[in-house]
């Protein structure tokens, strides 16, 4: 089993780590992981902004880079989302492997959960940490339960929290309130992103979190963005960071 | 009130600029959408309810001309009088004739979205008919000389000292008291002398009933039923989609109408209209102004499933720390911003981009309307039809360049100006709108892709 690790543009410019962690992470499992080096971006941006016509490219430079994996994983359920709903090939004849690529491409850690199943990691965080849902990878790709529908709650990042040593999971007010990042909305409507954003920090500082992690590197990049501009000194940390460190 | 067309961001920008106030908005309208959590966890069958509303209101929708004939022949021969309106413009001369035929120059009326959609209020004060909104919080935003807020809660972005303030100005209360009760009764006093002395009212329509030629009216306060009993003439506006098709089916929306909305059972009062009292001419007014259009667009047609709960706008947190004036239109938030383009793509291309499409809409939609799919799909209607801002089409044929070509992508990244080469919308104004309240990511000294060329080249597909 081959495993292509995609890690969008941004992670890769901004936070190597969190793909470092990921790399590490999926390699712990005995796992086989390419990395294609012409990947750039899924073309959410564009597609989210009303430019859907101009994402061609970034679907055709996809669908090279990943045609022959097995399983396509990445530390961002935002672009994984927007993978598998709206990634399409130029050609009818190039169809088949653009399905291929929909249905095999997994946020990290539904791919941990549903695919690998584990159901212990070694990992040691003995901090208080506060999960921000972000809304694609739940509402998107269902890998936690929402609050406004009537069904028994599950989470699949937090599964695997709770597998990490000495790690506290707080609780939130607001438990998978939207943060604000939004993609470009995060600066075409500024003045709400923003207060998305502060309201989302302050709910996980009340709950006395010394760490925020997530499943989606951009929601946090958001966080962090308002977090430093504050001076806290709480940090944020993408969820495969903490699933791969011992500390 | 004139309508103003000012785009979402600047309108959200000046509501922001008082932090305490948005903080104070935002948490009125959690606690409804809590109240809806609660009510709706009640009902195990909650979800199935949902399922049923949505596919009544497909049937409904793919069968409305049909219903719509069944159920004028019935409300004909229940007595009532049927008039068809093809848009707002119709529809509001529609009602001035009949005011006109009854010699009255005054009304009293109860809430009704669509009138608001089709701004009856300043037409008919315009022909000199003076109009007495009956709901409270609509009576409150009138004297205010403002829309409503909010389809449910019309008021909901005032504070209890306004209101007070509003009260001794119009009403002649004592300057200060911001009672609630107090004003309530306040509020009563004056109305009732307006349901006395007013021959004719105006309601709107929850459900119309193809089966019967009969409509549901519900309200909390019951100021419907005062107007319209009271009434000699009573005028029922509804825009067609209201309809459904059987009265056993009235249940399914009754039990979620109110949860949605405002976390009740049921309303305080689902009142059945049927037929004219002796003596009373009762007319109903069947609205389309777009909504025929919009049932022909494939993508937008579940739009018209809406029965209006206002459950979307709770739940959205862009909604909440917007304010529903933001939204420039008569129906505010997530449900609005896929009503309005279909109305006018220029004066409301701005609202599809009012959302992050968290998807909380969709979920709380007690009709299951694809809220934020739709969303989604306007902003590249909007954009095909050539409503996108020059720089944010030139910024995005640059990021598209970008990232289709790795080489220059890298290298854009590689100079440590990634951000600028790609998305120079965001830092080619005076006012970085990333950095003015938030500080910007630090660049790592080198790109996952260069470490990993460094580390692990010997497993990549060079």
């Amino acid at each position: 089993m081959t495993i292509g690790l995609f890690i969008p543009c941004y992670v890769d410019q901004f936070y190597p780590k969190a793909a470092i962690a990921t790399l590490e992470l999926l390699e712990k499992q005995g796992l086989q992981v390419v990395y294609p080096f012409n990947q750039t971006c899924c073309g959410q941006p564009m597609a989210n902004s009303g430019f859907a016509h101009l994402t061609q490219g970034c679907n055709n430079l996809f669908m090279q880079n990943f045609k022959d994996v097995d399983y396509i994983v990445s530390p961002s359920g935002s672009c994984v989302l927007h993978i598998k709903d709206h990634l399409h090939a130029e050609n009818a004849a190039d169809e088949p492997v653009a399905h291929h690529i929909r249905k095999r491409i997994y946020e990290l850690t539904e791919f941990l959960t549903d695919i690998l199943k584990i159901e212990n990691l070694k990992a040691r965080f003995p901090y208080k940490v506060g999960m921000h849902q972000s809304c694609h990878g739940q509402r998107g790709l269902k890998i936690s339960q929402m609050s406004e529908l009537v069904a028994e709650p599950f989470s699949k990042p937090e599964k695997l929290l709770r597998m990490v040593e000495d790690l506290e999971l707080i609780e939130l007010s607001r438990k998978d309130e939207c943060c604000g990042f939004g993609g470009t909305f995060c600066v075409t409507e500024e003045a709400i992103s923003a207060k998305m954003g502060k309201d989302r920090v302050k709910d996980h500082l009340e709950h006395g979190a010394e760490f925020i992690t997530g499943a989606d590197m951009s929601c946090l990049m958001h966080l962090e963005g308002i977090l430093r501009r504050q001076k806290s000194k709480v940090q944020v940390k993408h969820i495969a960071e903490i699933l791969n460190s011992y500390a | 009130m004139p309508k103003t067309i000012a785009e979402h961001p600047a309108l959200a920008d000046k509501f922001n600029q008082d932090e305490e106030r948005v903080n104070w908005h935002d948490q009125t309208l959690w606690w409804v959408r809590a109240k809806r959590d609660k009510a709706a966890h009640t009902l195990p069958e909650w979800e199935e309810l949902r399922n049923l509303a949505s596919q009544i209101k497909h049937n409904v929708l793919a069968n409305l001309s049909e219903y719509l004939i069944q159920f004028e022949e019935n409300a004909l021969k229940n007595g009532i009088q049927v008039h068809w309106a093809a848009d707002a413009q119709e529809h509001n001369a529609i009602v001035k004739s009949i005011l006109q035929k009854q010699g009255v120059s005054q009304l009293v009326k109860s809430k009704s979205m669509l009138t608001e959609e089709c701004h009856l209020n300043e037409y008919l004060q315009q022909e000199g008919i003076e109009v007495i909104d009956t709901d409270l919080g609509e009576r409150i935003v009138q004297l205010a000389e403002e829309p409503p807020s909010h389809i449910v809660l019309p008021c909901i972005h005032k504070k209890k000292e306004e209101i007070g303030e509003l009260f001794h100005l119009h009403l002649g209360t004592p300057a200060g008291n911001a009672d609630p009760d107090f004003l309530t009764a306040a509020a009563r006093l004056h109305l009732r002398e307006k349901f006395l002395t007013r021959k004719i009212a105006i309601t709107g329509v929850n459900f119309a009933i193809a089966e019967t030629g009969e409509f549901v009216v519900c309200t909390n306060e019951g100021n419907a039923d005062m107007g319209a009993h009271l009434a000699e003439v009573h005028i029922a506006c509804m825009g067609i989609e209201k309809l459904i098709p059987l009265r056993r089916h009235l249940g399914v929306f009754l039990r979620l109408l109110t949860r949605s909305a405002t976390g009740q059972p049921i309303t305080t009062y689902s009142s059945h209209f049927k037929k004219p009292r002796p003596g009373q001419e009762m007319h109903i007014v069947l609205v389309d102004n777009g909504r025929s259009r919009q049932l022909g667009r494939k993508d937008f047609r579940n739009s018209l499933k809406c029965i209006r709960c206002g459950a979307c706008m709770n739940t959205c947190p862009v909604y909440r720390r917007s304010g529903g004036h933001s939204y420039h239109n008569a129906i505010a938030g997530p449900i609005g911003s896929i009503l309005a383009p279909n109305l006018n793509m220029k004066d409301y291309a701005d609202l599809p981009f009012a959302s992050t499409l968290c998807g909380s809409c969709t979920n709380v939609c007690p009709v299951k309307i694809d809220i934020h799919d739709q969303l989604y799909k306007w902003r590249q209607v909007l954009v095909q039809e050539g409503y996108a801002p020059a720089a944010k089409k030139a910024a995005m044929q640059g990021m598209a360049f970008t990232f289709s070509h790795p080489a220059f992508y890298r290298m854009a990244g590689k100079t440590g100006k990634w951000f600028m080469k790609t998305t120079p919308f965001v830092i080619n104004n005076n006012l970085n709108p990333w950095f003015k309240q938030r500080d910007m990511p630090e660049p790592p000294k080198e790109s996952f892709h260069d470490w990993y060329k460094k580390n692990r080249q010997q497993n990549g597909h060079a």
